[in-house]
């Protein structure tokens, strides 16, 4: 096992204990923060796997942006605890789990029965320079979609959160 | 030189399941929309490691894709649990069970 080997199955390792943990945290604070911890690792994985530029993203726009995102959303609404009982967790917990096993199962034993499973991946690692020109070069129609798609969220999001004043107004002649 | 192909899927299905499974098993909105992005970060997993494995760039820049769309995904999710919490007061989607709001 050579040294890359050792540093992805020690981040795989982190990012599933972490992204475990947050996925069972009751309080959203705690989950989101365990959260920050998988998308780290996942960009080291992203990193050790040649994509320099997409891992300095997923810090910055995963594990900073979006996850600051539900920081503020958490913090800005009041929510009430929410304790459920131990019938309704097993309820809960248990189709799931088995589903996922059985999927996971599956899943494992398809991918290492497909031919050429054990072939090592090559160590390569693709410039930012490289990178940005494939993008622009090869993708920039998608790229302009992407950026139409973001503009168009950014309005369906201020539509929604905005302060409800026709309500306010239409209220009284709601009342008789 | 690193590790095979198929341990990278492995990880990312592992990554994919949890988030199913959160998003199944949790009822609270916000957890919903978490699982949600550990799906799509799992996805994103999966195409790197195919961008390293096949020597082209197009899964990387797939990647950027997938992080605009969960970027959207999220500003418009998080505005809509706002809203749905602004009038019914609770985040469970349990008691969301009036049609009439």
């Amino acid at each position: 096992m050579t040294l890359y080997a050792a540093i992805f199955y020690l981040l795989g390792l982190v990012t599933v204990a972490a992204t475990v943990l947050a996925i069972t945290r009751s309080n959203l604070v705690h989950a989101v923060v365990y959260l920050v911890i998988s998308f780290f690792g996942t960009a080291m994985l992203f990193y050790l796997l040649g994509a320099p530029f997409v891992a300095l993203l997923e810090v910055i726009i995963y594990a900073g942006a979006i996850m600051v995102l539900f920081l503020f959303i958490i913090m800005m609404l009041r929510l009430e605890e929410h304790r459920q009982n131990g019938g309704a967790l097993v309820r809960r917990w248990l189709p799931a789990l088995v589903l996922a096993g059985v999927a996971l199962g599956s899943l494992i034993l398809l991918i290492i029965a497909a031919p050429g499973s054990a072939n090592l991946l090559p160590a390569a690692a693709a410039s930012p320079l490289e990178f940005g020109r494939a993008l622009y070069q090869r993708h920039w129609f998608a790229v302009e979609v992407v950026s139409f798609l973001l503009l168009v969220a950014l309005v369906g999001a201020l539509y929604l959160g905005r302060r409800e004043a026709e309500t306010l107004i239409a209220s009284p002649k709601e009342e008789p | 030189m690193i590790v095979p192909y198929s341990h990278v899927l492995i990880l990312a299905g592992i990554l994919f399941l949890l988030g199913a499974v959160c998003a199944l098993a949790r009822r609270n909105l916000i957890m919903i929309l978490i699982g949600v992005e550990v799906m799509l970060n799992a996805a994103g997993l999966a195409l790197i490691g195919a961008s390293l494995k096949w020597q082209q760039l197009e899964g990387q820049i797939f990647v950027i894709f997938i992080m605009a769309v969960a970027a959207a995904e999220v500003a418009v999710g998080l505005a809509l649990i706002v809203y749905s919490q602004r009038r019914t007061g609770t985040l469970e989607a349990d008691r969301y069970n009036l049609l009439k709001g």
